[in-house]
């Protein structure tokens, strides 16, 4: 008997996709050589399972901030902004995100995760009541475990079945957290905020959003769905990263909510955890000036988001509701994801595999992410190996009936 | 309407038949996770189901709580006050 044996078909699975040679939760690049290209060996690697949405992580600016960070703070700040002090770089990134947001209060979290468990933990206290929906991110319902509040999930996307819900607590005391995300990680949809904005006027509940996913790609200034959606002042609490968009690593919340400082010396997530180094926060404050002063990255990503997910639905794929720059592609089974995502690789074009319990309703996706950094030849070969792959493993029809369907 | 356990014993049976890759016997002593295959989220999804069926709400940490389908039916019932 070992300590890891409750694992054993777990680790029967995963040493089998080693002994494929083609793991797709192990994949090391050697290499890498721009926001959409690396190396594995001596070959040349297309990167499309990044979300590095607005392809900022070469960026020259974004690059000279953090080397200047680096050498006039130093290399890491050594622990928490609680216990060992915040360097100026903290207090100028939350003063951005606060005014970017037009929000009075912003505090900066060590990564997104923990700006959400370190968020929803403190929020909602042991009489209150989060309310979550069904396809959250796993940040989400960590922070939900970390705090002691009673928490329930409701149908994904689906307003009515959270005011049921809500309805079902009736009177009871404490206050109504309701959780949604801008675009769902897993197959790219977005939420209908306004009608959950709705639904959290009538009862009386706060709203929170992460923007993980839409911040940089939703919105008329890239503030994400709350701005798409025209409901920011409904939104009490938006939460977001700096690890997609943004192309580094780090994560936030913002909001107008009086007192809200208290938060610091209350979420464990903030308080028991060493900050962000300076370089990072350098690079994060140059990434989010480049989001807000060039709306172009914003187009040329939804222009390739919609070439590649129109040219996967045309060949035949099953795809998510939403041409959003979150693509993924349904397949029939995990074997089939595995199989095709490797084929993809050997072909020098990198996806990535999604597998329940990670993705909603039992589903096998092969996932992709688009940047505003691809070219459309890029755009355009990915689709030709989607094609050429899936048209060999039988997944959609051959080209000369795909032709005629399309015409 | 008055809902007894052997009601909302065979809810959820009827609930689960249907979504099982192949027959199962069911009874209050068959696990989930073992038995039934089920991972942590398609259990949630099944008990959101059910849910509706019985205008009741089953916190996450209740569901945790439960291993087999017995347990099921007796959260279900003290959350529906069932006597
Ligand atoms: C919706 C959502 N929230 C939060 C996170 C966590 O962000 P990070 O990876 O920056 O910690 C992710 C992604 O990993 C996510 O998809």
């Amino acid at each position: 008997m070992s300590l890891l044996d409750k694992f054993a078909s777990l680790r029967a699975a995963y040493d089998g996709l080693e002994s494929s040679r083609a793991n797709p939760f192990n994949v090391a690049f050697d290499r890498v050589l721009s926001p959409t290209e690396a190396k594995i060996g001596d070959r040349d690697i297309l990167l499309l399972g990044t979300n590095n949405y607005l392809g900022l992580t070469y960026d020259p600016a974004v690059i000279a901030r953090a080397v200047e960070a680096i050498e006039t703070f130093g290399s890491g700040t050594t622990g928490s902004r609680i216990a060992n002090g915040s360097y100026d770089g903290h207090m100028r990134l939350e003063r951005a995100l606060a005014d970017f947001y037009g929000r009075r209060h912003a505090m900066v979290f060590s990564t997104g995760y923990q700006a959400n468990v370190g968020m929803l933990s403190a929020l909602a206290g042991k009489n209150d009541h989060l309310l979550l929906d069904a396809d959250c991110h796993a940040s989400i319902y960590d922070g939900a475990r970390l705090g002691h509040a009673q928490v329930t999930r409701f149908r994904h996307n689906d307003p009515d079945d959270l005011a049921i819900r809500l309805r079902r607590l009736g009177d009871t005391q404490g206050d109504k957290i309701i959780v949604v995300e801008g675009i769902y990680s897993m197959l790219g949809d977005s939420a209908p905020l306004r009608e959950f904005a709705a639904v959290k006027r009538e009862w009386g509940a706060y709203l929170v959003v992460d923007e993980a996913h839409s911040l940089g790609v939703l919105g008329e200034t890239g503030r994400g769905l709350a701005e798409a959606a025209g409901v920011e002042d409904d939104v009490d609490f938006i939460v977001g990263t700096f690890s997609k968009s943004l192309g580094g690593v780090g994560g936030f919340c913002v909001s107008d909510l009086d007192g809200f400082d208290i938060l610091r010396v209350v979420s464990r997530p903030y308080m028991f955890t060493a900050s962000l180094p300076p370089s990072v926060v350098a690079a994060a404050l140059e990434a989010l000036r480049q989001l807000r002063a060039r709306p172009v990255l914003r187009k040329r990503l939804m222009d390739n988001a919609r070439r590649y997910y129109d040219g996967l639905a045309e060949l035949g794929f099953d795809l998510g509701p939403e041409p959003n720059p979150v693509v993924s592609a349904i397949m029939p089974d995990p074997e089939s994801a595995f199989a095709f995502w490797s084929r993809l690789l050997d072909a020098g074009l990198y996806t990535n595999v999604s597998l329940p319990p990670a993705t909603p309703k039992g589903l096998a996706l092969l996932r992709s992410s688009v940047s505003a950094a691809h070219t459309p030849s890029q755009i355009d070969h990915a689709l030709s190996l989607f094609a050429e792959v899936g048209r060999s493993m039988g997944l959609i029809a051959p080209a000369r009936l795909a032709l005629r369907a399309a015409g | 309407m008055n809902t007894s356990i052997g009601d909302i014993r065979q809810i959820v049976f009827d609930t689960l038949r249907p979504s099982l890759q192949r027959p199962v016997p069911l009874s209050d002593a068959t696990n989930i996770v073992n038995d039934l295959g089920l991972d942590s989220v398609a259990m949630m999804d099944f008990v959101m189901e059910i849910e509706n069926r019985l205008d009741i709400s089953v916190p996450l940490d209740r569901i945790a709580e439960i291993e087999s389908l017995g347990d099921l039916v007796r959260t279900l019932r003290e959350l529906k006050g069932v006597p």
